[in-house]
């Protein structure tokens, strides 16, 4: 039992800096632009749909990454530059129906460049195996190298929001907008920097989970509610709440979904147990959610109540 | 006449212009010169391979052919995208528009269902090439249907007699959580008596396995066996092999096959599977089918394929035989019963509810000497083996 806590404790972890790459942007953008985005789980699909074409074009999982992330600059620029400019002083209903009708433009967009069947991505070779872990455990390398990018990734964030003069301005614009509007910052070229930023993170998990999933169209839906109850646990706009709340969402999630059942089987026959355990799981998250606004309302770190 | 009289009149003549429809058990169809056939497969979304193998299957069987049953032939293909009430809807049309003799397919026991009503209440012969499902093969049972395929249970027995006749204790089970899952667990648990290691039911559609093969690490079973078509079955078994799990014996149906290969390649590389043929059986019909098929698609056959040309070479055998005339429907029903073709499987006839009786198999993924990917005959595990529902069967 030690061995699956072990296991599923990595899993968790995993699962955990990938919520963080796609929340880090929802959060960003929520905080500081007041935008509600449900196309952000369309940047996450596209992410991992640029991974695939260049791969495959250029036979490399590494210039397709390579390459991806210019392109995802490009994708970002484009959406906020086409759709949310003009959504800054709307209301939040228009908000969601605007950016609700960009996903399914999004994913009719997809299925007619790219076809409705999976792609997939070849594993980059070195990491391609499993490391012992202990005992007969291993574990896949390419997880770990997960774990490691989002890492890194959340650290190289933390320096530039905490050490920055853009990471400055981040932060005040999640405090007080107005104030950094009226001392004079280009609001404009800020919010763009926000969006694309967030897009570029977005991407950045599409391609990096597509060696290990298949690519398909509707994979950014099955993220995003996950993402906002990480935004809204960690409290909107701040990155710190961000990264704290996609790892606790993500192992509470993980754990829930194999110890449940497990718990349960001694209660129940299997069929009944698994599905009790797939409905509890998920559920799992949600009370997390309640009893943490319950204690804080504003969530982990948010600012305002 | 008052209301009443009038409302029986109509209602008498009403049934009595449409009393010849119901005693009549001959198509429309039957009566031109022309044999047409209609093949309804998923040909969109992510399951799109397999249909497109089955069609492929039946397209290269009627290319060689040519005139099918020595008639003109039009064949008629559709695209069910994997919903049940559009194929429904599809089959109807086939049916009382385009008049067709035959309607082939699909894929899926759920869109099966919806069609079967459709199609054989007018008199239409329904030939899958795939599905089986176990109420059609027992009580629902019906004479103008027929499989080229097997009864969907036969293939987790067939897992489950392996494990059981290899001598495993201790099985780890893992199906999505829906009925062909339940059903898959129960199959294999019909020839296997060991203990489990784990019933494990994921969600249907689910792509990250990372969860379940930590239990599998965890619980080191002897073997492990899951049901994971399509999607699902690429990403396990890439994952089951990234995780370092290859030392546990892995035992499936419908997932390691021709359709997912070209995808998993060699990750899959040694994983079992149940099948009642392979592309590299040895007989004649055989070679012929899987050298053309090739040839033509750049790709191996598989199941799906296989049963699908089957199909063609059943319809003409039975046309043949009745010299192009479908109107004597009981001596049509008849001529396919006889199942009087050369199938690249061996053995094959019909049982007393329609459904094949045929050998079953053990077999491997490998890497073929032309450099494609595809399963191998392993070992036979039933010979001539009838399905469990057949004695339920009344017809």
């Amino acid at each position: 039992m030690m061995n699956l806590f072990v296991l599923q404790l990595l899993n968790g972890v995993q699962l955990g800096v990938l919520l963080f790459l796609i929340a880090a942007g929802l959060t960003l953008v929520f905080g500081i632009m007041d935008v509600i985005n449900l196309a952000h789980g369309v940047l996450y699909m596209v992410g991992a749909y640029l991974i695939a074409t260049f791969a495959a074009a250029t036979g490399s999982f590494w210039w397709g990454l390579l390459l991806t992330l210019p392109a995802a600059v490009v994708v970002g620029l484009v959406i906020e530059f086409v759709v949310m400019r003009r959504l800054y002083a709307r209301s939040h209903l228009d908000q969601v129906l605007a950016t609700f009708g960009l996903v399914m433009i999004a994913n009719e967009a997809v299925k007619m460049i790219w076809g409705t069947s999976p792609l997939s991505v070849p594993m980059p070779e070195i990491f391609s195996g499993s490391v012992p872990l202990m005992g007969p455990l291993k574990y896949p390398v390419y997880r770990i190298a997960i774990i490691v990018a989002g890492l890194a990734v959340a650290l190289g964030l933390f320096i530039m929001v905490n050490y920055t003069r853009v990471g400055m301005l981040l932060r005040a614009g999640a405090t007080n907008r107005d104030t950094v509007s009226a001392l004079g910052v280009d609001i404009n070229r800020l919010f763009a920097i926000v969006f694309t930023l967030g897009a570029v993170l977005a991407c950045l998990a599409g391609a990096l989970v597509a060696p290990i999933l298949s690519v398909d169209t509707g994979m950014g839906e099955s993220v995003l509610i996950l993402t906002f109850v990480v935004v809204v646990i960690g409290g909107i706009g701040s990155i710190k709440g961000a990264f704290l709340g996609a790892l606790l969402v993500a192992i509470v999630d993980t754990l829930g979904g194999v110890f449940g059942p497990i718990l349960l089987r001694s209660v129940l026959d299997p069929s009944a147990a698994g599905q009790v355990g797939r409905v509890l799981a998920p559920m799992l998250v949600y009370i997390l959610m309640a009893v943490i606004l319950f204690a804080k309302p504003a969530g982990l770190f948010g600012r305002r109540a | 006449m008052n209301h009443t009289t009038k409302l029986l009149a109509s209602t008498l003549l009403a049934m009595g212009m449409t009393a010849p429809a119901f005693a009549q058990d001959v198509p429309a169809s039957a009566d031109d010169d022309v044999l047409k056939i209609g093949l309804v497969y998923t040909l969109s979304g992510p399951p799109a391979a397999l249909g497109v193998q089955a069609r492929d299957g039946f397209m290269l069987a009627a290319e060689k052919i040519g005139d099918i049953g020595g008639m003109k032939t039009e064949i008629i293909v559709i695209d069910d995208e994997g919903k049940p009430d559009l194929a429904a809807e599809k089959a109807r049309e086939l049916v009382a528009r385009d008049n067709v003799d035959f309607v082939v397919g699909p894929i899926f026991s759920n869109i099966l269902m919806a069609m079967v009503q459709p199609v054989t209440s007018t008199g239409t012969i329904l030939i899958s090439t795939n599905a089986g499902t176990s109420t059609l093969a027992g009580e629902a049972c019906n004479p103008n249907f027929f499989v080229t395929s097997y009864q969907n249970d036969q293939i987790h027995e067939v897992m489950g007699a392996y494990a059981e006749k290899t001598g495993y204790q201790n099985v780890f089970l893992m199906t999505p959580n829906y009925q062909a899952g339940k059903d898959s667990q129960a199959g294999f648990k019909h020839s296997y008596t060991g203990a489990t290691a784990g019933e494990v039911y994921t969600e249907l559609g689910q792509l990250d396995f990372s969860s379940e093969l930590a239990q599998i690490a965890a619980f080191q079973p002897d073997a492990v066996f899951t049901f994971m078509p399509g999607g699902m079955g690429v990403n396990l078994v890439k994952q089951y092999s990234q995780a370092g799990l290859s030392s546990i014996p892995f035992l499936s149906a419908f997932t390691v096959d021709e359709t997912t290969l070209p995808a998993t390649q060699d990750a899959a590389v040694g994983m079992l599977g149940g099948a009642n043929w392979a592309p590299d059986m040895d007989n004649e019909a055989n070679t012929a089918f899987v050298d053309a098929y090739i040839a033509k698609y750049d790709a191996v056959p598989g199941t799906y394929a296989m049963q699908a040309y089957d199909a063609a070479q059943l319809i003409d055998s039975a046309v043949k035989k009745l010299g192009g005339d479908l109107k004597d429907r009981d001596a049509l029903r008849a001529a396919i019963h006889e199942a009087d073709f050369d199938s690249p499987r061996g053995d094959f006839s019909f049982g007393s509810n329609n459904f094949p009786i045929q050998d079953f198999y053990l077999v491997e993924a490998v890497k073929r000497d032309d450099g494609f990917y595809g399963t191998s005959i392993k070992e036979q595990i039933f010979d001539d083996y009838v399905d469990n529902y057949a004695s339920q069967c009344k017809m």
